[in-house]
């Protein structure tokens, strides 16, 4: 066969344009309608949420963000962590155990549904099913008829009226109040749990903004919320709306805040964490946030357990030279940890009884060893496993180069490459070095911080940490009848806590952002998030 | 394409057909000496400067590299943060990192790594992007059909989806250098394999083939004395890149926390690392850099040498 | 001829075949719990890990998720993400993107990559191809993470030339900065190519003769010299172009592009077996039928080249 090979050419070409022009003509579509572009709208950073906006689903921040903004509880937060009431018009309980709560009568979801007792009740039951699959269904468990494994209604919810239901408890928690801040704990309209998918895709809610039409979401890049004029409450949004920008690299987020494309940026890349303060002047944010990070030594390891264990946690704990990698590795956008805690917490305090245990002090950190030495003698490498993709290697190697210098012995990271395996590692036991662990506060109380990680087979607990004197004092701190009661059982805790050290605290994290010359009334919240209803849009 | 505006004029249809390259014809009747085109390489490869200049330089990178500490007296790991980031000073020329190691021990004791990637990967796609590449040139049909499908496979998977999977395998002292050049590059020859391919269809086709088919020399003979001599200039310079694109391979899956563990000192780790530290002390970043490119450059002066040398055209004007 | 192309498009079969397996089989074998790592920090109870585990099918044995994968394309249900979305979806949203992306780098590349490749190389040994060089290697030694944040920085705040990222819908014009960026990445491959093909290309007899005829350098540049010097030029770019469509996750990532990479990396952070196979095939399909091009074209590019059957 004989080829005429300006025919050939014309084949390929003509092949190839087409090609092109398929690729071009599908992306015409997706600038989809939405009727607020422009004055007035927030833009604010944010990632993909992992799953559907459904509160009760929503357990990470990329979600949470949308979903605090898209619903309202019974109580919200205010900036500096105190509850306030919101959809209810009171809660009330004298034995911390039985709960009456009254609701306003006047709130709405943005479809114009009445918010009543069953909006909650109806919501809260279907979350905590096992086979509804939910990701905060844990948050229910201390209401009666809960069961983590299996399907149980909630007995312990009870519609009295439009306006009011009654909780009941297994037991007193006497923080309960402050957790119903939380958004696993919102309303749901009454179809919502019919065909949930969809709902997650085109959630409605009760709180200060609402989704801007059908095409409000472009998943992987941004979602557009506009103000919902029908809420009503001490969140109501002071600009005409909200569209969170969905990053996936920090760096570019920082360029556009500081291009002034971006109104509102809640982190700061490790590259710029020195410069971003002298970038932005005031505009900058630096302030404490309710994040913990430590790394976790399970007893499990050869030379970690019993008194030689204990001997050796105090030792490493004192070989680190927190100040110095705070400023040196953080630029000071972290702070040395006095606690297991945070300082943003209510009833935190500085110098719980033990804390001393988390000073920089080389010739103790030797003595230490050296007593530990004696017991059974030091072999092998000290490491500190981390999941690789999160930023983490700088610190890490800093912290075992301290180590190093003082204790004398190997000391290195050991980074897993991706997070599921690091976690897989941790939750099986099978990681064989010590690992890095945090905790950001659910809701703004110090048990939170406390029971889910060191409470004898908490669901946090990595290390597998038990000691039957803190899970005593965690309870009774549960079951005081006031806060400040409760507080001063969880302090004592604590110091058991700094004793066995279940985990060597290191830093409680700031939050690190800042605010383009567009925008004022700029504050972040105790959870380290922009409180988008406040910002004003010049 | 630039040559889609062009129309063919008559000129073009004669020029690459009438002209015969006769030499490479009568060379194969020489009967006391058959010309061999890689001798005859060596013999001009020897006369070159920018050969010795590169060897020398890369003779000296490997001896960095096998005795590092002839170069450095300083402990690369011993890092202490209270010289984060400080310039250079009495012993340490080169100032320090974020972390407060010493960057030029850190740069000397991390040849090794760097270079054994960088040969690796490069030994491993020059192998099998030549073997895979002119078998499937040559032969074309049938096999050419399931060695370049083979190849686009390989080639379609991401690399970092490969790096991953590979590096994930295992633990995390036994990631060394093997492990990660496997990664690279087990993954990239194909696109070796498909340049050097193109080049022996083009190849092939030249008379001068044909008069050597035509006097009954075997085709494998013909491959390696004819065929493969003149199709391997491109695949010298991609080669030689693709050293250097290991080593920045290597820093960059560093960057994205699936390189290396930063245990073992690599130039693409020091890279990795000092990205964040970009606008403090952009040195650190800068320094290993150097090293690489110095690296690069030696090979690249080395594969243009080898390169000239096998094209008996340049030599023959020299 | 049109055998020739069928007969290659039949091959595309067992390539997906062979490539779906072997993503599939990698993607299963990726250490790591994904539904762990769905709850960050904290630990599921075991009832909620089984009720996920089973709603994306992680507890059937790897050739019965393979089969049903494979089931599923042929009734156009390529799975769901694990946020639930369809990945027919995310397919359709992120490969217009990334093929915009790609193509800019595409032309930047070919312009600059086989204009100073020329230049270079008609110049051999003179003042601009060593100056050519000096670029190439400072090119070649800096990742790409390093250039993206040099010249987002430079080209950005310092000058506000461009939007330091992508803006809705990724338009032509914001692409253009992470499309100099992903050009950077090969463009020194394609002038160190093109000089060694035109250097080889000028020792022809054939080069010579022409210039014998008396044919002016403005003929023979570009008639005699660049089309016989372009069948390894052209292939080099032609597997470019599929490194860049799956490659530009660190591109992609720093100038937020919401295009393939990024996409496609998350997705394998997070052991999304449908997601990273349906994006792979995609990419093999689109692969296949460009190596068919090029191979094409070496037919226009040198005619003593046929595919005759």
């Amino acid at each position: 066969m004989k080829l005429n090979r300006i025919g050939v050419g014309a084949i390929a070409l003509a092949a190839a344009s087409a090609l092109v022009l398929t690729g071009c003509s599908t992306s015409g579509d997706n600038n989809g309608s939405g009727s607020g572009d422009g004055a007035g709208i927030v833009t604010a950073n944010g990632s993909e949420p992992q799953n559907g906006l459904v509160p009760t689903n929503t357990n990470e921040t990329g979600g949470g963000r949308i979903v605090t903004s898209l619903f309202s509880g019974l109580v919200s937060y205010d900036a500096k962590g105190k509850p306030r009431m919101d959809v209810a018009k009171s809660i009330e309980s004298s034995d911390s155990q039985n709960y009456t709560v009254t609701l306003n009568d006047d709130r709405v979801f943005s479809n114009g549904e009445k918010v009543t007792a069953s909006s909650f009740v109806d919501a809260w039951n279907w979350a905590a099913q096992v086979s509804n699959k939910q990701n905060n269904s844990s948050f229910f468990e201390d209401i009666q008829g809960y069961n983590a494994d299996a399907d149980s209604p909630l007995t312990g919810l009870k519609v009295v009226s439009d306006t009011e239901f009654t909780i009941t408890l297994n037991q007193p928690v006497s923080d309960f109040e402050l957790r119903l801040g939380y958004s696993a704990y919102v309303p749901l309209p009454k179809d919502a749990t019919k065909d949930i998918t969809a709902f997650g895709e085109h959630p409605i809610g009760n709180g200060p903004y609402k989704l801007d039409g059908d095409k409000a979401w472009t998943h992987k890049e941004r979602i557009k919320l506009v103000k919902n004029d029908t809420y009503k409450g001490p969140r109501e949004a002071k600009n005409k709306g909200l569209t969170i920008v969905f990053y996936s690299d920090l760096g570019g987020a920082y360029a556009d805040l500081r291009s002034n494309n971006l109104d509102v940026l809640d982190a700061i890349p490790d590259a710029d964490l020195a410069s971003f303060q002298k970038d932005l002047g005031d505009r900058a944010i630096n302030q404490p946030a309710a994040i913990f990070q430590s790394f976790t030594i399970p007893e499990r390891l050869a030379h970690f357990s019993g008194e030689e264990g204990e001997l050796r946690r105090a030792a490493i704990s004192h070989a680190i030279n927190r100040d110095q990698v705070t400023k040196v590795i953080f630029s000071d956008t972290r702070t040395p940890a006095h606690d297991f805690t945070s300082p943003v917490i209510d009833g935190y305090s500085k110098d719980v009884e033990g804390s001393d245990v988390l000073n920089f002090d080389e010739k103790k950190a030797k003595e230490l060893w050296a007593q530990a030495d004696a017991i059974s003698p030091w072999s092998g490498t000290f490491q500190i496993g981390y999941n690789a993709d999160g930023g983490h290697a700088g610190w890490v190697d800093a912290v075992t180069n301290q180590i190093k210098n003082v204790l004398g012995i190997d000391a290195s990271g050991a980074p897993v490459p991706v997070f599921s395996a690091f976690r897989q590692e941790v939750v099986n036991e099978s990681i064989q070095t010590a690992f890095r662990t945090g905790w950001q506060g659910d809701y703004p109380g110090l048990y939170n911080f406390l029971a889910p990680l060191y409470a004898t087979g908490a669901s946090s607990n990595d290390g597998k940490y038990s000691n039957p004197q803190v899970d005593a004092l965690l309870k009774e701190g549960l079951a005081a009848t006031s806060i400040e009661d409760a507080n001063k059982k969880f302090q004592e805790a604590q110091t058991i806590l700094f004793k066995d050290l279940p985990a060597i605290p290191l830093w409680y994290s700031t939050v690190n952002g800042g605010y383009s010359n567009k925008v004022s009334d700029v504050v972040f919240g105790w959870n380290s998030q922009p409180i988008y209803e406040d910002i004003v849009k010049k | 394409m630039s040559n889609n505006e062009y129309t063919p004029g008559p000129g073009h249809y004669v020029a690459p057909l009438e002209e015969t390259p006769l030499a490479a014809v009568d060379a194969v009747n020489v009967d006391e000496k058959p010309s061999n085109l890689w001798r005859d390489a060596w013999q001009d490869l020897r006369g070159r400067i920018s050969f010795w200049i590169s060897s020398v330089l890369i003779l000296l990178i490997v001896i960095v590299a096998i005795f590092p500490q002839l170069f450095s007296s300083v402990d690369p790991t011993k890092c202490d943060l209270q010289f984060s980031n400080q310039g250079p000073s009495e012993g340490h020329i080169l100032g320090y990192t974020k972390l407060g190691c010493d960057v030029y021990s850190r740069i000397i004791h991390g040849t090794g790594t760097s270079v054994s990637v960088g040969l690796i990967v490069t030994v491993l796609v020059f192998g099998l992007g030549v073997i895979f590449g002119a078998i499937a040139g040559f032969y074309g049909g049938w096999v050419d059909s399931v060695l370049s499908r083979v190849g686009d496979i390989f080639f379609s998977i991401p690399y970092i989806l490969a790096a991953i999977v590979v590096m994930s395998q295992f633990k995390a002292e036994d990631r060394n250098v093997w492990v990660i050049s496997l990664a690279i590059g087990l993954f990239a020859w194909p696109s070796t394999a498909r340049v050097l391919r193109a080049e022996i269809i083009r190849v092939k086709q030249a008379d001068y083939i044909t008069s050597a088919k035509s006097i009954g020399l075997s085709n494998f003979k013909i491959l390696m004395r004819h065929v493969l001599p003149n199709s391997i200039a491109p695949v010298i310079v991609i080669t030689t890149l693709s050293l250097a694109g290991a080593i920045v391979a290597e820093a960059t899956l560093s960057y994205l926390g699936v390189g290396l563990p930063s245990t073992i000192m690599s130039w693409g780790n020091d890279i990795g690392a000092a990205q964040d530290n970009l606008r403090n002390s952009p040195m650190t970043l800068i320094y290993p850099s150097i090293a690489l490119s110095i690296t690069v450059l030696a090979f690249i002066m080395l594969g243009e040498a080898v390169r000239d040398a096998l094209d008996p055209k340049a030599r023959a004007r020299r | 001829m049109a055998r020739y192309i069928f007969f290659r498009l039949l091959q595309a079969i067992p390539v997906l075949l062979g490539t779906t397996l072997l993503i599939y089989f990698m993607v299963f074998a990726m250490p790591g719990d994904p539904i762990l790592a769905l709850f960050g920090d904290k630990t599921p109870t075991p009832a909620q890990l089984e009720a996920l585990r089973e709603q994306y099918h992680l507890n059937e044995p790897f050739i019965m998720q393979y089969l049903r994968f494979l089931g599923g394309i042929f009734v156009g249900d390529l799975g769901t993400t694990y946020s639930g979305q369809p990945v027919i979806s995310v397919l359709q949203s992120t490969f217009p993107v990334t093929l915009r992306l790609a193509l800019i780098a595409l032309i930047l590349e070919t312009v600059f990559g086989i204009g100073l490749g020329l230049l270079s190389g008609l110049r051999k040994g003179g003042a601009s191809d060593n100056i050519i060089l000096a670029f190439s290697l400072l090119l070649i030694s800096l990742p790409i993470f390093v250039i993206a944040f040099v010249l987002q920085y430079l080209l950005t705040f310092q000058t506000s030339i461009f939007r330091p990222t992508v803006g809705e819908g990724a338009p032509w014009g914001d692409l253009i900065l992470p499309g100099i960026v992903l050009a950077t990445a090969s463009v020194a491959q394609i002038i160190r190519l093109t000089r060694t093909s035109v250097i080889e290309t000028m020792g022809q007899d054939f080069v010579r003769t022409a210039y014998g005829k008396g044919l002016s350098r403005g003929r023979v540049i570009p008639v005699h010299i660049l089309r016989n010097s372009l069948i390894p030029v052209v292939t080099y770019i032609g597997t470019d172009l599929g490194v860049m469509m799956v490659g530009a996750t660190v591109t992609e990532g720093i100038f937020n592009v919401p295009g393939v990479g990024r996409t496609l990396f998350q997705a394998i952070k997070q052991s999304e077996g449908p997601t990273v196979v349906s994006f792979v095939t995609v990419m093999v399909l689109l692969y296949l039928i460009l190596n068919l091009l090029i191979d094409l074209l070496y037919a226009v590019l040198d005619p003593r080249i046929r595919y005759v059957k």
